[in-house]
């Protein structure tokens, strides 16, 4: 059974973390994955994914040698850089993880120039293009292979 | 409730509708199990913001990550392609893009063609009424004349071709290679009570505008009111069998987890090409120690999945993204066999429009154009909806090492043993994927694409699942006849993409369906003398 409530240590460094990958723009008015709401976002989207997220977690504090997020902005960033350099399966789940919640928040769509909606009803529009393109293949004689 | 039926079919999903729905006209008692629920169309993804995450969670394409009640876990890690589907009223064609192609003329022959693998025992004009039949059901849009095909109708105007499709469209033009609109069964009008596309952009974890021809709202709307009755959450155990040999019911669990028996005549099994050398495996008794209808040694055996690779890059001018249908043209330039090339047989190339801009993001990062930090924000904003992607449908001959048998160890929530998978893709595949490659970063580049990587193959891609109880003349070679009876079962049918004796090179669903129309009305002609 997996406990899908991580500790208080693991949130500061999955917090910490989590705007390192994304973090605010002042250029595009768009807040970190850090954010307040993208974040408590975050920590109910884990869900079937907590395991791997927590054993991310745990290799981000091997590295550090104890709390990530307590370690200074220059070490920070070199732990970060060589846990993503390492890789593997839990540290790409936790990314996703992150990605997914950032690029559904309403101030990120928006910047974007998008609209903060799910697709459905709304739908979007998708022009004919252009056909006349066809004209060439039209011409074209049949080449399928004919069978005995 | 378990009263004999005449006519029991096991699962619901393309083939099981189908063929649910050709034998209603005969008035038999006509009973379908079901392992799944039926849907709703409010439940589905596109209807939250969360649509993306969904295809990671209770919408993902693989059972084993999805994990839903009505899912059965799989152990494909000795495969590099990994088996997805769905399993619900509708089975997999909740969750699949609708890309509809029909297998070519050439395909039904290529013993005969190339000196590879079987011929099949039917061929394409057998089934070109059925193909018909099955199209006005489904609803097919598209349109007529392609060069690359036999001349068929289509029931609706195709989809648009949008910034992605012309893009492509005049690239390949520039090429001179051929493309044309891919035919779908995505409704693109009103049709039979469906709603048009609105270009949701997210087709595969099901269509919340029910555009999408699942054969929940195609085939068993029609089959229920002609009589058929649909038992749902109620997954099979075993078939059993006589004294005589012939299958006389099945051993399923209903919704309650409560094991019952359900005597039948006929049995038709259509749970697709692991689901059912699966079942069959799991069906032992005195006289088939080794798997019903499997005196060939063959169930299970000579898995094909088409391995699917996938290349894709970014250009300057901004695309449809995560706007519209992901299904827009298609190429089957490189189809038919060529010998100046060093492989037989071929590959059908799929241009996709974009994803959801969040799934963009998931996959840039992974691929490693989008940095953390400081720069994450101006190398999003570079590719995001600037994505064009040639998926390859690549033709996998039949090997017999490629194969369902059971885990010994894995079993679902009833304790039912679960499939296990072993596939490698095979010599042939492989230098023709080598060619399909080349060819899709020439298209690439000649649109100007940068960013150009390929994923090969790409893992969850393993939605068609063919060969593993092929049709064949000879029992010895084959565990179902040319009309899907087993050799030897005399009252046991395979309808499903089991049958397939080679694959060809395209989406199967088409085919698969108009081979389980064919066998419905094969059975109807032969019902005087079904067992003889």
């Amino acid at each position: 059974m997996t406990d899908e409530t991580l500790t208080a240590t693991e949130i500061a460094d999955l917090r910490c973390l989590a705007g390192m990958i994304v973090p605010a723009s002042a250029k595009y008015n768009v807040p970190g994955a850090d954010d307040d709401a993208i974040f408590a976002d975050l920590l109910n989207s884990i869900e079937r994914d907590t395991d791997h997220v927590r054993a991310a977690l745990a290799a981000l504090r091997e590295r550090a040698g104890g709390s990530f997020a307590d370690l200074d902005v220059g070490r920070r960033g070199e732990v970060a850089a060589g846990l993503r350099a390492e890789g593997g399966v839990p540290l790409a789940v936790l990314t996703r993880n992150v990605l997914l919640c950032y690029y559904r928040d309403a101030r990120v769509l928006r910047s974007l120039g998008l609209e903060a909606r799910p697709p459905f009803p709304g739908g979007h529009v998708v022009d004919q293009g252009d056909w006349s393109l066809l004209d060439q293949v039209r011409t074209r004689p049949p080449f399928w292979r004919a069978v005995p | 409730m378990n009263d004999k039926v005449d006519v029991l079919i096991i699962g619901s999903g393309a083939s099981g509708a189908a063929v649910a729905w050709s034998l209603a006209d005969t008035k038999m008692r006509i009973l379908c199990l079901e392992q799944g629920d039926w849907m709703k169309q409010s439940d589905f993804p596109s209807n939250g913001t969360d649509y993306a995450a969904q295809l990671f969670r209770d919408y993902a394409t693989s059972p084993n990550i999805r994990r839903r009640p009505s899912d059965y876990p799989i152990n494909d890690d000795a495969s590099p392609i990994k088996v997805v589907n769905f399993n619900a009223v509708g089975g997999s064609t909740v969750m699949y893009t609708a890309h509809y192609p029909r297998l070519h003329p050439s395909d039904f022959k290529v013993r005969s063609l190339d000196g590879v693998a079987d011929d099949w025992p039917i061929d394409y004009r057998v089934l070109e009424p059925f193909f018909t039949e099955n199209d006005r059901m489904m609803g097919t849009s598209g349109l007529a004349g392609d060069p690359a095909y036999p001349a068929h109708a289509l029931m609706m105007p195709p989809l648009p071709l949008g910034r992605t499709g012309t893009k492509i469209a005049r690239t390949m033009n520039t090429l001179g290679w051929h493309w044309w609109p891919s035919d779908t069964v995505l409704a693109t009008t009103e049709y039979e009570g469906r709603a048009p596309c609105i270009n949701l952009g997210h087709c595969t974890p099901a269509c919340a505008q029910g555009a999408k021809a699942s054969t929940d709202i195609t085939y068993w709307p029609n089959a229920i009111r002609a009589g058929v009755e649909l038992r749902t959450n109620c997954r099979v155990r075993e078939i059993t069998v006589g004294a005589d040999g012939m299958a006389n019911g099945v051993v399923y669990y209903d919704a309650n987890d409560v094991e019952q028996f359900q005597a039948a005549e006929v049995v038709i099994v259509a749970c697709n090409g692991v689901g059912t050398p699966r079942l069959l495996l799991n069906s032992v008794s005195g006289k088939f120690p080794n798997g019903l209808a499997n005196s060939s040694g063959l169930v299970g055996k000579n898995l094909m999945f088409h391995p699917w690779t996938q290349i894709y890059g970014y250009v300057d001018e901004p695309m449809d993204g995560h706007r519209g249908p992901p299904l827009c043209i298609w190429s089957q330039e490189f189809y038919e066999t060529d010998p100046s090339r060093d492989f037989v047989r071929g590959f059908n190339l799929q241009f996709n429009r974009g994803m959801p801009v969040a799934t963009e993001a998931v996959n840039t990062e992974a691929a490693g154009l989008v940095p953390w930090g400081d720069g994450h924000h101006d190398a999003f904003r570079a590719l995001v909806g600037h994505r064009l992607t040639v998926g390859v449908c690549s033709e996998d001959l039949p090997e017999e090492h490629n194969r369902v048998t059971l885990d010994p160890v894995l079993k679902d929530r009833h304790g039912i043993p679960a499939p296990k998978i072993e596939y490698t893709i095979g010599d042939n595949t492989n230098r023709m994927l080598d060619f399909a490659v080349a060819r899709a970063r020439d298209i690439m580049q000649a649109a100007g694409a940068r960013h150009v990587d390929v994923v090969r193959p790409l893992p969850l891609s393993g939605w068609h699942l063919l060969g593993t109880a092929r049709m064949g003349n000879d029992p010895e070679r084959s565990v179902v006849n040319g009309w899907g009876r087993s050799h030897d079962v005399k009252n046991l049918f395979i309808v499903d993409g089991s049958v397939f004796v080679t694959g060809g090179g395209v989406n199967p669903t088409s085919t698969i369906q108009a081979v389980a129309l064919y066998i419905a009305d094969q059975i109807k002609q032969r019902l005087a003398t079904l067992f003889d």
